[in-house]
C-alpha cells in the first residue's frame, strides 16, 4: 500500500511537471484535496478520494485480527434524522455534518473528540417538506483551510476549517421551486461543485462551479435546455463515439416541458486529474409518468463528463432513454484502471439505478460493458453492445414492464428493480489489490401505476402510486455483492435481510466494510465476503464507512441514523400484493429493528 | 410484524366500543356508509366515508384515495398511511382526527418542531394533485384507521362514476 501511495505521488509530480493538466494553482498546496487524500490517514474528501475508489491504504486492521474490533468513542450529531455521508478527518481534527439544520462540528481527536467549534445555520423549515425523502445531508468537502457546505436552503458556505466562522455564502437555487442541497461538494483547485436536489418537485437539474475564494460562479451546466444552457458543443460534445449535435436536448422533450424536467445531480461527484474532467450522473425526468413527456428526455439519466475549468462536456452516455420507473441515474461514477477483453482500460465504473452495471473508457465515453448487477432485474433483456444497431447503447424494453407502453392509470406489475434501484446513492468501494468492485444492492421488485398531474411551482410533480416487494419467492431485500467489472460477472454475494443502504469501504487489509439498515457495522473478507466481524450501534446504517489514522492508530468510524429513502419505504415492512396476508421475512418492517437516531460510533483495535 | 399491528388494532378497537355505542369510530365518528351520491358515501353527519363491500369491494373513492395517497403522500407518510422514520402513520393520525382537522392540516400544513426533531407538513392548498383529491384521500386513510381495508391495493374496486370524471376534469384544468 505505502508503494500505491508513492506511485499515486509520483503521478501527481509528473503531471505536475509536465504541464500536462490545467492543474490547479495550488495543487501542490498542503490544503489542496489531491495532497491530503495522498495521506491515508486523513479522509480528505467526501468521497475519501477523486476517483470514488473508497479504499484505504491502511492495514493495521486486517482479516486476521478484524473480529478483536471493539467501540473506541461514540458522538451524537444531535439530529435524529437520516444521517448519511461520513465525516472527514484532516489531520488532528474530524468534521462531522449531520442532516437539516446541517450542524457542522469540528471535533479534536487529541482531545477524546472536544468540540472546537459547533456551526449551526438558522434555515426556514419550510424548505424541510419539499426535500424528497427525508432532510439528509451527504457531508462537507475540505480545501485550503476552508469547509465547504451546501446547505438544505440551497446555501453554499464556506466556513474557516479553523473557526467554524463563515467566510463566505453565496444561494445556489430556490427552495420555493422545490431546490434543496443534499449532497456533498467536491473541490478541484480553485473551485467547488455542487448539485441540486428536486426531481420530485420538476427542478432542471445543474451541476454549478463556484470560485472557492469569493462564491462567485464560474460556471453551470444544466442537465437539459438549449446547448448553451447544458454547455455542450453540437461538434465535438460526443455521445457514444459521435457528436451530440445541434439542440441535442431540445429536440428530445416535448414543448417547453424540459423548463420543468428533472434530471437532478445530487449524487458523487468524480474527477481525473489526468484527463481534467468532471464526472456525475443526472436523475430522472419529471414527472414519474412518462405519457405525460414524450422523447428521450435528454439529458436526464445521463452520465457527464465535463471539462473542470470550463464545464464544457467531453461526452456523455444516456443510460435510461424516457425513463418510465424512476431510475434515477445518479450513482457515483468509479474511476479506475482495470482490464477489460485482455486490455487495460481507463474505465469509469457505474452501477445504475437501472441495475446494470456499465463499464466505459472515460476518457471517450466508449461503452464497453453492461451487466445486470442483480439477477433480478428484468425491465430489459440487455443493453444493445452492437455498434452498428440503431439501438446501439440503448436498453431493451420489455413491453410487459414499460409503464408508458401500458399506459396511464394501468398498473404495472412485477418490474424488477423497484423505483429504489438495485443501488441508490450509496457508494461502492474499489480495491486495486482484488480488482473488484464492492456494491451495496437492493433486491426489492414493484407495481408501477402512472398518472396525469399537474405542475405547480414547489409542490410534488410525481404522477405514479408504486408498491414494492422482495422479488418472487425471496426473502432478502438487499445484496452486498463483488462485481468483476471487466467481464460484468458477480463473483460473489452475500445476501442482507434489507436493502444495504451504507456505503462501502475497502481496504489494504483485506477487509471490506459496510453498515445495514438494522444498525449492523460488517466486516467482510475482501476475497470471499465470509463475514469476519459485526456490531450493532444505535441506529440503522445509511451513512459511509471510513477509516483514517491518528497517533499511529487505525479507526474506523461511521454515521447511524436510519432515514431517507430505506426509512420511508421500509420502515412499515413491505407487502406482496400477489400473496395475500401474512407474508414475513423478506416482508419485516424495519421498525421492528430499530429506531430514529444520530450517532458516529468509531471503532479500533484493542491495545496490545 | 402484521399480527403486531392487527393485535394493537384490536385492543384500540375495544377500547373505543367500551366508551362509544358504534361497532367502529375514528375522529369524525361513525364511519359507516349512509348515503350513496353517485358513488360517493357519506355517513350519518354528512362526513365523506368509505364503503367496502362482503366481497371486499371498495368504492372509487377509497381505491382513488389509495392512488392519490401513495402518489402525494407515501414520501413522507409512507406505504399504506404506515408512517416512516420521517412522518407519522395517518393510520393512527385519523383515528383522532375529523375531517374538518385533516382538511385544514392538509391545506394549511403544520409545524412541529422541536431540539431533535423538525416535523414540517407542507402547506397542499395550492397543490391541485392534493386539493382535488383531498375527500378521497381523506376516505381512503379513514378506511385504514377503521381497518376496513388492508395494506396495499384495493383489488376490487367499483367503477368510475361520471360525475368523478367530471370534477376531476373541471377541478385540474
Amino acid at each position: 500500500m505505502r508503494l500505491a501511495s508513492a506511485g499515486f505521488w509520483l503521478a501527481i509530480t509528473t503531471t505536475l511537471s509536465s504541464g500536462l493538466l490545467l492543474a490547479p494553482a495550488n495543487a501542490q498546496n498542503a490544503g489542496d484535496p489531491l495532497t491530503l487524500q495522498a495521506n491515508p490517514a486523513n479522509v480528505a474528501s467526501p468521497t475519501v478520494s477523486y476517483d470514488n475508489h473508497r479504499y484505504s491504504a491502511l492495514d493495521q486492521i486486517n482479516a486476521q485480527n478484524v473480529g478483536k474490533l471493539q467501540v473506541a468513542w461514540t458522538f451524537s450529531t444531535g439530529v435524529l434524522r437520516g444521517n448519511e455521508g461520513a465525516p472527514l478527518v484532516i489531520g488532528d481534527v474530524m468534521y462531522v455534518h449531520a442532516p437539516f439544520p446541517n450542524t457542522v462540528y469540528a471535533l479534536d481527536l487529541n482531545n477524546d473528540g472536544k468540540i472546537l467549534w459547533k456551526y449551526e445555520p438558522t434555515q426556514d423549515p419550510n424548505v424541510i417538506p419539499v426535500m424528497c425523502c427525508d432532510t439528509v445531508n451527504r457531508g462537507v468537502a475540505y480545501a485550503d483551510g476552508k469547509i465547504f457546505l451546501h446547505q438544505a436552503d440551497t446555501t453554499l458556505v464556506a466556513l474557516d476549517a479553523k473557526t467554524g466562522k463563515p467566510v463566505w455564502s453565496v444561494k445556489t437555487g430556490d427552495p420555493g421551486k422545490g431546490e434543496t442541497g443534499t449532497s456533498a461538494p467536491m473541490v478541484v483547485g480553485n473551485l467547488v461543485y455542487v448539485g441540486v436536489s428536486g426531481g420530485e418537485f420538476g427542478v432542471r437539474g445543474w451541476l454549478a462551479a463556484y470560485n472557492t475564494s469569493d462564491g462567485k460562479q464560474a460556471w453551470r451546466a444544466y442537465s437539459e435546455g438549449p446547448d448553451t444552457d447544458i454547455i455542450v458543443d453540437p461538434q465535438k460534445t460526443t455521445a457514444l463515439g459521435k457528436p451530440v449535435g445541434p439542440n441535442s436536448s431540445l429536440r428530445t422533450w416535448q414543448g417547453d416541458q424540459w423548463k420543468i424536467g428533472g434530471g437532478d445531480t445530487w449524487g458523487w461527484l468524480a474527477y481525473d486529474p489526468k484527463l481534467n474532467l468532471v464526472y456525475y450522473g443526472s436523475g430522472n425526468p419529471s414527472t414519474w409518468n412518462p405519457k405525460q413527456r414524450p422523447g428521450d428526455n435528454k439529458w436526464s439519466m445521463t452520465i457527464w463528463a465535463r471539462d473542470a475549468k470550463t464545464g464544457m462536456a467531453k461526452w456523455v452516455y444516456q443510460m435510461t432513454p424516457h425513463d418510465e420507473w424512476d431510475y434515477d441515474g445518479i450513482n457515483e461514477m468509479i474511476l479506475a484502471d482495470i482490464t477489460v477483453g485482455g486490455k487495460q482500460v481507463p474505465a469509469l465504473v457505474h452501477f445504475d439505478r437501472n441495475g446494470f452495471g456499465y463499464t466505459l473508457n472515460r476518457e471517450t465515453g466508449e461503452l464497453l460493458v453492461a451487466e445486470k448487477f442483480d439477477p433480478a432485474v428484468n425491465w430489459a433483456t440487455k443493453v444493445d453492445m452492437d455498434p452498428k444497431s440503431e439501438t446501439y447503447g440503448r436498453p431493451l424494453v420489455v413491453p410487459k414492464y414499460s409503464t408508458d407502453h401500458n399506459g396511464e392509470d394501468v398498473n404495472t406489475q412485477g418490474v424488477c428493480p423497484a423505483a429504489l434501484g438495485s443501488k441508490d446513492e450509496q457508494p461502492a468501494a474499489f480495491s486495486p489489490d482484488t480488482n473488484l468492485f464492492y456494491v451495496p444492492t437492493n433486491h426489492v421488485c414493484m407495481d408501477y401505476e402512472p398518472f396525469r398531474v399537474s405542475y405547480t411551482a414547489g409542490q410534488p410533480y410525481v404522477g405514479a402510486t408504486l408498491s414494492m416487494y422482495p422479488p418472487p419467492g425471496q426473502t432478502n431485500m438487499g445484496n452486498f455483492i463483488a462485481w468483476d467489472a471487466g467481464t460484468g460477472k458477480i463473483v460473489w454475494s452475500d445476501p442482507e435481510q434489507f436493502s444495504v443502504w451504507s456505503g462501502a469501504l475497502a481496504t489494504k487489509g483485506g477487509v471490506v466494510f459496510y453498515g445495514t439498515l438494522e444498525g449492523y457495522l460488517k466486516a467482510v473478507d475482501a476475497k470471499t465476503g465470509k463475514e469476519l466481524y459485526k456490531f450493532k450501534t444505535p441506529s440503522g446504517i445509511i451513512g459511509n464507512v471510513v477509516t483514517y489514522e491518528h497517533a499511529g492508530k487505525q479507526y474506523v468510524a461511521v454515521l447511524s441514523g436510519v432515514g431517507g429513502w430505506a426509512g420511508i419505504g421500509l420502515a412499515a415492512g413491505l407487502t406482496d400484493p400477489h400473496a395475500g396476508l401474512g407474508a414475513v421475512g423478506g416482508y419485516a418492517a424495519l421498525s421492528n429493528y430499530t429506531s430514529l437516531g444520530g450517532t458516529l460510533t468509531v471503532f479500533t483495535l484493542p491495545s496490545q | 410484524m402484521q399480527r403486531v399491528v392487527r393485535a394493537a388494532a384490536a385492543l384500540a378497537f375495544v377500547v373505543a366500543v367500551s366508551v362509544s355505542a358504534y361497532a367502529v369510530t375514528d375522529g369524525s365518528g361513525d364511519p359507516t356508509a349512509v348515503k350513496n351520491d353517485d358513488g360517493k358515501w357519506t355517513d350519518k353527519d354528512g362526513n365523506p366515508t368509505f364503503k367496502v363491500d362482503a366481497d371486499g369491494t371498495v368504492d372509487w373513492y377509497t381505491y382513488s384515495g389509495f392512488i392519490r395517497y401513495s402518489s402525494e403522500c407515501l414520501r413522507c407518510h409512507g406505504p399504506d398511511g404506515m408512517g416512516s422514520s420521517y412522518a407519522p402513520a395517518l393510520r393512527q393520525s385519523m383515528q383522532r382526527l375529523s375531517y374538518a382537522e385533516f382538511y385544514a392540516t392538509v391545506a394549511g400544513g403544520k409545524k412541529d418542531v422541536t431540539a431533535s426533531q423538525e416535523l414540517v407538513m407542507p402547506a397542499n392548498g395550492e397543490n391541485k394533485n392534493v386539493m382535488c383529491f383531498i375527500d378521497d384521500i381523506y376516505i381512503y386513510l379513514r378506511a385504514r384507521a377503521d381497518d376496513a381495508v388492508d395494506r396495499g391495493r384495493p383489488q376490487k374496486h367499483a367503477p368510475k362514476p361520471a360525475s368523478f370524471t367530471k370534477a376531476e376534469d373541471a377541478c385540474m384544468g
